[in-house]
């Protein structure tokens, strides 16, 4: 009898499906995956098809015209222009910083890693303005600057370092946690083998970390051409001189040129999808390397 | 090549890691840096590679000062615990590195340096693994690639740090056999770090027993096993009974009483050779220690339990109330042991506490 008691239970026991401990109902499951695709289309998706749709609505002849027009090929070549002198600084800068943080003990360390993060907190538009209050002709160095013919607020130099300010974040940030999870075990080892320290540099702290630096550059270029705000205020707005994309897109925008606007943001909206698309995979293929950073 | 260290002296943060220590290694002797972790061993190895500078004191490579001397101008080779294999280079490459990046005029041609690391690797044991590359070979393989790397650039030196820890039991055995065999066909001076006794004592020529920054005994296994120098060498190395004394006269007193053996037996209970009077430390093995009956031992106990291991009993007995006394027995003793016991040493050693 106690035996088909037993086997009585079993029945039920065997009718709930096993479930994972850490693991929800399927209602909650697809109401969190729902609400997060429906903000995501909202919110990302939307604007981004909006752009493209936009900037072919007059056509396709209206579309290439917006970007052979002199201003705009302007402020295409000086966003490029920009973007390939900042990202080179901010390349050595990072690597620079991520070395010695990762590599040395000294005083200050914590308040230079938190001093890396400093544009990341600060309103780009302050960014800009520190160098207006520094460079500008009423500014601390201005008369100094004006005596000797050195131009570089409502210049290109200012729009350089405005961008080289706010960009200089993102390589620092992606090769500090891997440095520092790489320790100095190599370097050691390869010193010990009898390499000079420039050579150790070059055959293993630079291969240690290539993907991360990659990873690093490609974020930052993306940022260097697309900010806005920091340029926006040293840049004077001076047409076919100190325009990037961004600025142009929006002197655009205030004029009524809907279409015009609209074929230059997508050429940025363009560049953020191949950087966005070269990033994921880099992701995919070089997973190991970049494991230090994959919290981001 | 000989190596000297003279009253050497580190400090980090002036928090001092090693008290000025002196030893020599003899050329072509393999030598076991041993102690705990924070005993100072890994300091004084990366001290003699030149991986970090001391704060006083020299190091001689044979009759040179290498104290000031670059790691580069050292010509060691030193094998990390964690390997720290390129992971972007293949095995040969790994092997390869050191005379790589030699300047133009030291440097042997592409195809001499290939030739040289599949020599290595034969050496090691590995041939034909020249094309791969670390992440795809086991533990034991890398710490023996790393070793073929440390050979490459010939060094007069090798400086081994914990080899074999970060592997599991087996391997550890087999390559420590493989390491000393290597050894004795190379005749390297060689030092390694362990914190593992019976690797230290089964593979070096001399042990170096340390703690706390300074050597507390260097000697060959047999001295350091049978005849610590010191109270931390004797509770370090081996198993050990402790009990706290007091030495009068060349006897030895356990809370009072005596340690000697009722009547009038041939050996006399324990005696103190020579230790000083006044308190002491008696440090017992427990294979050295027979039990007896109740009133003919030299200590008296009550036994509180017994417990089989691999290939020993062990017998646990109260002492006085409050010491614990462990006993190794054989295995097929079959000799039942309850209430009162006595115990009788045939080695021991005192210390002044």
């Amino acid at each position: 009898m106690a035996l088909e008691a037993s086997l009585d239970i079993h029945p039920s026991v065997a009718a709930a499906p096993w479930r994972s401990p850490t693991a929800e109902s399927p209602a909650v499951k697809w109401t969190l995956i729902g609400v997060a695709l429906a903000f995501l289309g909202f919110f990302l998706v939307l604007p981004l098809v909006a752009v493209f749709v936009e900037a072919f609505r007059s056509g396709v002849g209206v579309y290439f015209e917006a970007l052979v027009e002199p201003d705009a090929v302007a402020a295409i070549r000086l966003t490029l222009l920009v973007a390939a002198i900042a990202v080179p600084c901010n390349l050595v800068f990072g690597l620079a910083a991520a070395w010695a943080i990762a590599k040395f003990e000294f005083k200050g360390k914590n308040l230079l890693i938190t001093l890396i993060d400093l544009p990341f907190s600060v309103s780009p538009v302050i960014s800009g303005l520190v160098y207006v209050l520094l460079f500008g002709s009423q500014g601390f160095l201005g008369p100094w600057l004006a005596r000797h013919g050195i131009e570089i607020v409502f210049a290109v130099p200012g729009i350089v370092l405005a961008t080289i300010f706010v960009t200089f974040p993102f390589v620092a940030r992606e090769l500090i946690p891997l440095m520092q999870e790489q320790g100095s075990g190599d370097e050691e080892a390869a010193i010990s083998l009898g390499a000079s320290g420039w050579k150790t540099f070059w055959l293993v702290t630079l291969p240690n970390v290539r993907w991360a630096l990659l990873y690093g550059v490609l974020l930052c270029n993306a940022r260097a051409m697309g900010e806005y705000g920091a340029v926006s205020v040293v840049s004077g707005h001076i047409r076919g001189l100190t325009n990037t994309m961004p600025l142009h897109v929006e002197i655009l925008y205030n004029e009524y040129s809907f279409s015009a606007a609209f074929a230059v943001a997508s050429l940025l909206a363009l560049l953020a999808l191949v950087t966005l698309s070269i990033k994921s995979f880099l992701e995919w293929r070089h997973a190991d390397g970049l494991k230090a950073v994959r919290g981001h | 090549m000989q190596i000297s260290v003279r009253g050497l002296r580190k400090e980090f943060d002036r928090y001092p890691a090693l008290h000025d220590v002196s030893l020599d290694i003899r050329s072509g002797e393999l030598i076991a840096l041993l102690g705990p972790s924070g005993s100072g061993k890994t300091t004084l190895l990366r001290l003699i590679a030149g991986l970090e500078f001391p704060t006083s004191g020299s190091i001689f490579f044979g009759s040179e000062d290498a104290s000031r001397k670059s790691v580069q101008d050292r010509n060691v080779g030193f094998v990390f615990q964690h390997y720290a294999l390129f992971k972007h280079m293949t095995v040969a490459d790994n092997i390869g590195f050191g005379l790589k990046v030699r300047d133009r005029r030291t440097r042997p041609s592409a195809q001499e340096i290939r030739r040289r690391a599949s020599d290595l690797l034969d050496l090691v044991q590995l041939p034909g693994l020249d094309n791969r590359y670390p992440s795809q070979l086991s533990g034991g393989q890398r710490q023996r690639v790393a070793l073929a790397r440390a050979l490459a650039i010939e060094p007069q030196v090798l400086l081994l740090d914990e080899p074999f820890g970060a592997l599991d039991a087996k391997v550890r055995k087999e390559l420590r056999r493989w390491l000393r065999e290597l050894h004795d066909r190379t005749g390297h001076t060689t030092v390694f770090v362990t914190h593992d006794q019976e690797e230290a004592l089964e593979l070096s020529d001399r042990v170096v027993v340390m703690s706390q920054g300074r050597i507390e005994q260097v000697g060959t296994p047999d001295e350091i096993y049978d005849r610590p120098a010191t109270p931390f060498v004797f509770s370090f190395i081996g198993d050990s009974n402790e009990l706290p004394v007091t030495i009068q006269d060349g006897s030895i007193l356990l809370h009072e009483r005596p340690l000697e053996i009722a009547g009038n037996a041939a050996p006399k209970g324990i005696l103190s050779k020579g230790a000083p009077d006044g308190a002491g430390r008696l440090f017992l093995r427990p294979h050295d220690l027979d039990v007896v009956d109740a009133g003919e031992g030299a200590i008296a106990g009550v036994v509180s339990g017994v417990r089989r291991t691999a290939g020993a009993r062990m017998l646990e007995v109260e002492v006085a109330g409050r010491d614990r006394l462990e006993i190794e027995l054989p295995a097929d003793d079959q000799r039942s042991f309850v209430g009162h016991v006595g115990l009788r040493p045939r080695k021991w050693q005192v210390f002044p506490a």
